[in-house]
């Protein structure tokens, strides 16, 4: 039991009738860190982080957010919160929302502090209704850390940015970090959790089936897919160098490769009759499919 | 680490709350323009330009009193029924609920904008009536009129709190309307309730708007004579059981 954790959750259980969305789950934040919880649409990200908000009463277990109860003054006062797909009031500017959320916060940090933080300077009279969407997103992060927090609730936050602004979403999260602050990150991009997080947990119908670096992770997890055309059948593929999995989808065959660019140099010498060849990364829902297909019932522990 | 605000931090904290929702309600227009010209608008027609004769003489004074009645309930039912319903369904409360906003500032500021909405209201009826109506009441009868009129948002701010958290945000506008329209001719705030016959005058004894037209009323002696105290139980109990509607409702959504 660490005195110290930021978040410390013992034995969490959560249920919806007969749905089971949390299952004694153990988690522990520390300060400073990045942690991220991945895992699929459904998977109990949300009902966690609401749990730590103090927005569910879940069935048993403990949860302590700095030493009390979830939702406590305190715990509020010492935390920030980007919740999944939030609008805000259109007719508000980015200048009076921060300052009114500032309002909360004993210590808050100033305005131009905060706007600079979130990489919103120069948009301060711009009304919620005119940015854009990850302009919108960065405001919300604002509103997260004008208080000064010590630990930042992010849940999903860059779903919907295209390319560009999810990295300018992840360098506010990166200096966020370097000045100390802790942050739990929700997300299904594996990506997202391997280029930001210190440690990710991996949330698999609600229980934590695995957890580690995100090195530990991604070769446990990882690779690359390669999609191509061909008359033969997925299996014929099996015998090639780091294929982990093969199968048919549609008129392509998907492979799920451990070191692409050995696979490839096999099967292109091997076989010509190739078309449409594409190479991408494994998304986390296909490495959620192998990873229930391969060990349904014991899941992979990764000593942390 | 159990700092607390200083009493300027918390005075700050209200009243930038107050100032935020009453500048995100100004700023819409379709929310702001009818709910401040449609009393006045009703009021020109009805009170000053065609029944101006009518109860011997005392038809704009008797629709003041009315329509500052309607004027004041919209603001106080749309601010709380859809502002509510809306910023439940988009996680805004549910954000706010998780900052270390005390859920106070949140209702403390709709219940202010409320009134202010009905303070420009009525004001403004006040200066038709006093001009173009030739309505003269006493310097007390004016602030009693007010008095009445701003306290008088609190129940259809506790009625709209109940909407708003079970209505989903689409859904509110139309029901909130589907109330508020009915309600406001059954009431007797458009057409004087004793033109109405008996068993309609019986029935609006339900409605919370019949009972704060008549303590409006009251001050002038327009009234239909029941006593002041029956009208006010009646609106104390309303505001207590739409408040223990709502506590129940938002004890649901933000616990579940």
């Amino acid at each position: 039991m660490t005195i110290n954790a930021c978040v410390s959750v013992q034995g969490l259980s959560k249920s919806y009738g007969d749905v089971r969305a949390l299952q004694n789950i153990d988690f522990i934040i520390n300060p400073g860190e990045i942690v991220a919880l991945l895992g699929t649409n459904g998977a109990g990200k949300t009902t966690f982080i609401n749990s730590l908000l103090g927005r569910v009463k879940y069935d048993s277990g403990s949860v302590k957010v700095f030493g009390k109860a979830p939702g406590h003054l305190d715990a509020r006062r010492r935390t920030g919160t980007v919740l999944q797909s939030t609008k805000m009031p259109n007719t508000l500017t980015i200048k009076e929302h921060i300052e009114l959320f500032s309002s909360y916060y004993l210590n808050p940090l100033p305005l131009e502090s905060v706007l600079e933080k979130a990489n919103l300077v120069g948009l301060e009279q711009r009304r919620f209704d005119a940015l854009s969407g990850g302009q919108q997103q960065r405001l919300f992060f604002a509103l997260a850390i004008c208080g000064q927090p010590e630990l930042v609730f992010l849940d999903e936050p860059t779903v919907g940015l295209d390319v560009n602004s999810r990295r300018d979403f992840w360098n506010c999260i990166r200096q966020l970090s370097a000045e100390g602050c802790a942050v739990l990150l929700t997300t299904h991009y594996l990506e997202e959790a391997d280029v930001l997080a210190d440690r990710i947990s991996l949330l698999n119908n609600g229980s934590i089936s695995m957890e580690g670096t995100p090195e530990q992770i991604k070769s446990h997890l990882g690779g690359k897919r390669i999609r191509f055309r061909s008359p033969h059948k997925p299996e014929d593929f099996n015998t090639l160098p780091d294929v982990s999995q093969s199968r048919q989808r549609g008129d392509y065959i998907e492979l799920q490769s451990t070191h692409a660019e050995h696979t490839l140099k096999h099967l292109l010498n091997r076989e010509a009759k190739i078309t449409d060849l594409t190479v991408t990364e494994v998304s986390l829902e296909d490495a959620f499919i192998h990873l229930t297909e391969e060990s349904p019932t014991t899941p992979y522990q990764e000593a942390v | 680490m159990s700092q607390s605000f200083t009493f300027n931090q918390r005075l700050r904290l209200f009243s930038l709350e107050t100032q935020s929702e009453f500048l995100k309600v100004i700023r819409m227009p379709a929310f702001a323009l009818p709910s401040l010209a449609f009393p006045l608008m009703f009021y020109v027609f009805f009170g000053l330009i065609f029944n101006r004769g009518g109860m011997s003489g005392q038809m704009p004074a008797y629709l003041m009193a009315t329509y500052g009645v309607f004027g004041i309930i919209g603001p106080a039912l749309f601010s709380f029924g859809v502002n509510i319903a809306v910023e439940k369904d988009h996680g805004w409360l549910a954000l706010k609920q998780a900052s270390p906003m005390p859920i106070s500032a949140y209702f403390v500021s709709k219940i202010l904008t409320a009134m202010m909405f009905a303070l420009i209201i009525t004001m403004a009826l006040f200066s038709l009536a006093a001009i173009f109506g030739d309505v003269r009441l006493s310097r007390s009868e004016w602030a009693m009129t007010l008095l009445v009129l701003l306290l008088g948002v609190l129940p259809f701010c506790t009625l709209g709190l109940w909407l708003g958290l079970q209505l989903k945000a689409q859904a509110a506008p139309a029901v909130v309307n589907l109330l508020y329209l009915p309600m406001a001719f059954l009431s007797g705030l458009w057409i004087p309730i004793d033109y109405f016959p008996d068993f309609l005058q019986k029935a609006a004894n339900l409605l919370p708007a019949f009972h704060l037209a008549q303590l409006t009323l009251k001050v002038q002696s327009l009234d239909i004579g029941q006593s002041w105290m029956i009208h006010l139980a009646a609106l104390a109990a309303m505001t207590a059981i739409f408040l223990a509607l709502a506590t129940r409702a938002f004890h649901r959504i933000s616990n579940n």
